[in-house]
């Protein structure tokens, strides 16, 4: 479990990380190293360079405005559980990032890392897709935005160009007032959850559903959102009734994959009893 | 017994976690020796081929590998020998040091790379490059079991060894029972898995010819002379050494390729080299376990008394005969029945080899897997007669009128063929586990829906046979500096050995613990030793200390009479000084001069020591999700006699924990071609800290164990062994409106969301194969003769 040889830069600006990486067919970018680490570690990355951001400059704020939040790409975990702002202005984001593994990977993870990393059960990806947020790319040929839902195309896998490093991720306005929830389950506390789902919504003068947004992880290739039950739960009223209807339509609309710890079958089942609690829950609470 | 008590039965802290918690402990990863190497090893990526050939030069072109070795180096590749029931037949199933052409398992070794550095020797493994020819794999025990494909041509068959549990006449039994019920149930393959994995650091001195090998554990004695056998030279020349050892489990320890690879590679190139298991080779290497299934019948009166119980069992061995791996399938037919009063067995075991990592024991080793039949068995059998669970226990408990109570007679048995349970009240210790946790009022609660939960509740008891003989070997000395230095045969994997013989030496010898210095598990100190299996050390050990140092006092006194003058009778020994009535008094390290020494050897005739108890368990099942939470779990033993309650106490709840781990997560899956597929930490899941917090246990010294002078029973595996089999009937009883048969380890949430999701009546359907005519309401497998 020792990694093979690499070479190590850590460049002083975004310029030159982003030509480093160019120059290298083979070269591979760390922040955390939360996921890379253990992949460097049995051998399963074997690149020729590493080329560590920790000296470039600001990747690391957090900033909000009326246009939504803006997280850095060396953003931790830690700092958006230590950022009180975000209890108002992005509550399903710290909410759900608080279950991210353990403390000790909160600690070091990264949002850019876990956004180019692109594992189907983690959170923030989930949360990028749920809430349609916008993903910076800075490669050679210049600067570009990708939407969420556009970027993640499998387990591990996105639209990300190889000369390109993501340094901000975009998430919209959060108006107060809605309400939300995110639920996951993992046998063990910490481990990538075999299902999750993020859901918020608003509601008209008379409480009616609106804007439903209803995302989904580790049940699928990538997270997704289910725009079946988004489009059930609008402009209905939220009674026992519906959200089961939203379960139901949750678990025959979501499409996961056999492995080895769980059925498919399974994890249908989850996704539906992720969804109908997740709304119960929102039901009864509204973000400030 | 002994008569001043200050120390055993005195919670003591663990001497040797001082230094643990200041950082000083020293493992194999902790050691260096000038100009060592690193290996690193090639292991098989197949489970079943041939190796064509092996090209080594590109990794012998890194600079900083040092050397290759593969069988040819070798030259003849010796097999490793068992430890344990090495009965006739088993020769032909050994496994070799390394792969001398055919490979057998994933993970098996094939060649060494030596270099200066643990990556280096990485990348040396990664540029050898193989020539393998695929053969057709034996996935598991039924494909084992056609013979089609065998792993030992020559051999002619799959099958390692048949046992036969047998007691009465179970064929009569059966005949004439009014109820009958045959189930099928399967344990899944898992593994010990001790936090440190396996380390070796071999130094070879050319000049004097000798052989020093450090990160020995468990069974050092023995596999100093295996190794000196394979290596040319005589016992005395070889040296294990025992470091600090960071669990063992029955696992880690034992002889595996390792343990000669290493010391012939330092050999071979005349430097020390030191090898690391690292998690993922740990995972393919060291033994795996527990893999079984069955299907068995009960047969019983209708007030519940058990008339008999047989069937057959299926061990699926791995690949080769370890040297421990016939313990699993013997224990599985001698102790099918654990405490329970079973006057008709018949219990046929049969071990098939596979291409998988070869077995050995674990921690309770086929009692764990017995239980969780026998269990489910007598719970089906509750269900159907409309008994209590734990009445139903309470009425075929073997009784304390009855003991000592034969167990099944073993064939073949070799040394083993009889064992007894030794002493004990069955029934007071179930009473008292049932008190504790207030069975008749919780019994409301089974099968109940509270709060989106389903509630299920359930008791088991158990038998844990330990302290295997034959002997264990002390040395005691007295030091000028009035310390005495206690010497064991014994080894030490992190079960506070040096604080319990400290306590029972201390104790005998009237001297403080802090005048007593433990050395253990080292082959220098000590002509012979056993080491720790079985639960033994306390046992044997414990009582081989117990022994010398009731010599030495002897001794003691007649030195200090023969220079104070008067009868040794009359000198007393207090706080580490010998004194006469009428005062006057030499120190310990006065006497030291005399060079009082003392060696003892404690035999127990192969007589077991039989700890008992029962246990049970509240759990709260979430068929939304699977998952079920242990809301309680109780385990009350009787360990004869306690030595230390904290570190029994660890050891009871560690087991717990340890066995829930095998109930509902750990699994070793394989898919179709052999390969394992739960290679890391992150598939393999074993519990944390967090996962099990509500666990209790009592222990009970209620009735010594009559074979060894302390009265103590061996108390390191007993916990465990229940834990699957209670965890199955808690959610079977939990679930029970929808036919629940938790029938399967591990209760992952896939499974037992399953259970909730089919219909009861689908359920049923679906086991029908083992099937018998039923003539009776209840589930399709029971027959009720009216």
């Amino acid at each position: 479990m020792k990694p093979a040889p690499f070479e190590y830069q850590a460049p002083a600006t975004l310029r030159e990380a982003v030509d480093l990486l160019a120059s290298d067919p083979e070269a591979m970018v760390i922040a955390g190293g939360q996921s890379l680490m253990p992949l460097l570690a049995l051998r399963l990355a074997t690149p020729s360079l590493l080329i560590d951001l920790r000296r470039v400059p600001g990747l690391d704020a957090i900033a909000i405005d009326d246009s939504g939040i803006r997280l850095g790409a060396r953003v931790r975990w830690r700092d958006i559980e230590d950022d009180r702002r975000l209890e108002t202005a992005h509550p399903l984001l710290r909410e759900t990032i608080a279950q991210v593994a353990h403390y000790q990977i909160r600690n070091r993870g990264t949002v850019g890392g876990s956004l180019a990393h692109a594992d189907p059960a983690a959170e923030l990806p989930g949360i990028a897709v749920t809430c349609d947020a916008e993903l910076t790319l800075v490669g050679v040929a210049g600067t570009r935005m990708v939407r969420a839902g556009d970027f993640f195309t499998g387990p591990l896998t996105t639209v990300r160009q190889h000369d390109e490093i993501i340094t901000e991720l975009h998430l919209p306005f959060w108006p107060s007032g809605r309400r939300w929830a995110f639920r996951e389950f993992a046998q063990r506390r910490g481990d990538f959850s075999l299902a999750g789902i993020a859901l918020f919504y608003g509601e008209d003068q008379e409480g009616r559903v609106a804007n439903a947004h209803v995302g989904v992880i580790g049940a699928c290739d990538r997270p997704q959102r289910l725009m079946e039950v988004e489009a059930l739960l609008n402009g209905r009223f939220i009674d026992e009734g519906l959200i089961r209807e939203a379960a139901e339509t949750s678990a025959r609309t979501v499409d996961p994959p056999e492995d080895l710890h769980v059925p498919a079958a399974y994890r249908r089942a989850l996704v539906a009893t992720l969804i109908e609690r997740g709304l119960r829950s929102a039901a009864q609470h509204r973000s400030a | 017994m002994i008569g001043t008590n200050r120390y055993i039965g005195s919670p003591v802290e663990r001497i040797e976690d001082l230094r643990f918690l200041r950082g000083r402990g020293e493992f194999v990863g902790d050691l260096k020796s000038q100009g060592m190497l690193h290996a690193a090893i090639l292991r098989s990526p197949i489970a079943h081929g041939r190796i064509r050939g092996l090209d080594s030069a590109a990794a012998r072109a890194i600079p900083g590998v040092r050397d290759v070795i593969a069988a040819a180096e070798i030259g003849a590749v010796p097999t490793i020998p068992l430890r344990l029931l090495p009965l006739p037949g088993t020769e032909r199933f050994l496994q070799p040091v390394i792969a001398t052409g055919r490979l057998r398992y994933v993970g098996e070794p094939i060649a060494v790379v030596l270099a200066d550095s643990a990556a280096l020797a990485e990348d040396g493994v990664g540029a050898l490059i193989l020539d393998l020819e695929e053969l057709p794999p034996v996935a598991d025990r039924r494909a084992s079991g056609r013979h089609e494909i065998l792993l030992f041509e020559e051999s002619g068959t799959n099958l390692a060894m048949t046992f036969t549990g047998v007691l009465g006449d179970a064929e009569a039994a059966f005949r004439d029972a009014p109820y009958v019920r045959r189930e099928c149930f399967e344990v899944q393959r898992h593994t010990a898995l001790p936090m440190e994995p396996r380390g070796l650091l071999a130094e070879w001195d050319s000049t004097q010819q000798r052989m020093t090998v450090l990160g020995a554990a468990k069974v050092p004695f023995f596999n100093r002379d295996t190794l000196a056998a394979m290596l040319g030279l005589a016992p005395a020349s070889v040296d294990l050494i025992e470091n600090d050892v960071g669990g063992g489990f029955g696992a880690r320890g034992e002889f595996y390729p390792e343990d000669f690879l290493i010391p012939f590679a330092a050999r071979h190139v005349g430097r020390p080299v030191r090898w690391l298991e690292d998690r993922r080779e740990h995972l393919t290497a060291m033994n795996h376990a527990r893999q079984a299934d069955c299907e068995v019948e009960i047969a019983c009166r209708r007030d519940g008394t058990i008339l008999g119980m047989r069937g057959e069992i299926f061990v699926d061995l791995g690949a080769y005969v370890r040297t421990n791996g016939l313990i699993q399938p013997r224990t599985l037919a001698q102790c099918f029945s654990g405490p329970y009063r079973v006057p008709n067995l018949h219990m046929v075991v049969r071990a098939l080899l596979t291409n998988k990592t070869p077995s050995g024991t674990y921690r309770g080793p086929g009692r764990y897997e017995a239980s969780f039949f026998c269990e489910r068995l007598i719970e089906l059998a509750a269900v159907d007669l409309g008994l209590d669970s734990a009445e139903m226990r309470r009425r075929n408990l073997i009784g304390a009128a009855e003991m000592p109570y034969k167990l099944a007679r073993l064939e073949p048995g070799g040394a083993a063929v009889d064992t007894e349970c030794d002493s004990g009240d069955y029934g007071e210790v179930l009473e008292r586990c049932l008190a504790e946790f207030a069975w008749e009022e919780k019994r409301t609660l089974q099968g109940r829906l509270i709060d989106g939960r389903y509630h299920g509740i359930a008791v088991a008891c158990f038998i844990e046979g330990a302290g295997a003989g034959p002997k264990e070997a002390a040395r005691l000395e007295l030091e000028p500096d009035g310390t005495v230095a206690v010497y064991v045969g014994s080894a030490a994997v992190g079960q506070g050995l040096e604080t319990v013989m400290a306590q029972v030496a201390s104790d005998t010898l009237g001297m403080p613990i802090d005048l007593v210095r433990v050395f253990h598990g080292s082959t220098p100190y000590l002509n012979e030793g056993y080491g720790a299996f079985a639960s033994r050390s306390t046992v044997l050990g414990g009582s081989a200390v117990y022994e010398g140092a009731k010599s030495l006092l002897e001794k003691i006194r007649g030195a200090a009479a023969a220079r104070l003058g008067g009868p040794p009778d009359d000198i007393e020994l207090v706080d580490g000084r010998a004194r006469t009535r009428d005062g006057r008094s030499l120190s310990f390290a006065d006497l030291a001069a005399d060079g009082l020494r003392v060696d003892a050897m404690f035999q127990n005739n192969n007589k077991l020591t039989y700890t008992y108890g029962s246990a049970v368990a509240h759990v709260a099942v979430d068929l939304g999700t699977g998952q079920v939470e242990v809301l309680d779990f109780l385990v009350v033993e009787d360990v004869g006699r306690i030595v230390n309650p904290l570190t029994l106490h660890g050891q009871a709840i560690g087991g717990v924990v340890q066995g829930l781990g095998g109930a509902f997560m750990e699994n070793l899956v394989y898919d179709a071609n052999g390969q394992l597929l739960t290679g890391t930490l992150a598939d393999y899941l074993i519990p944390t800290a967090s996962d099990f917090p509500r666990i209790r246990a009592i222990a009970l010294e209620n009735h010594p164990s009559p074979s060894n002078p302390l009265g103590v029973k061996g108390a390191g595996e007993g916990p465990i062994i229940p834990v699957g089999g209670l965890m199955a009937n808690a959610v079977g009883n939990a679930l029970a409106s929808f036919g629940a048969m938790p029938n399967q380890l591990p209760l992952s949430p896939a499974r037992v969301w399953r259970m909730g999701a089919e219909a009861p009546m689908e359920n049923l359907g679906k086991n029908a194969r083992a099937e018998p005519v039923s003539d009776a309401a209840g589930p399709g497998r029971s027959q009720i003769r009216r």
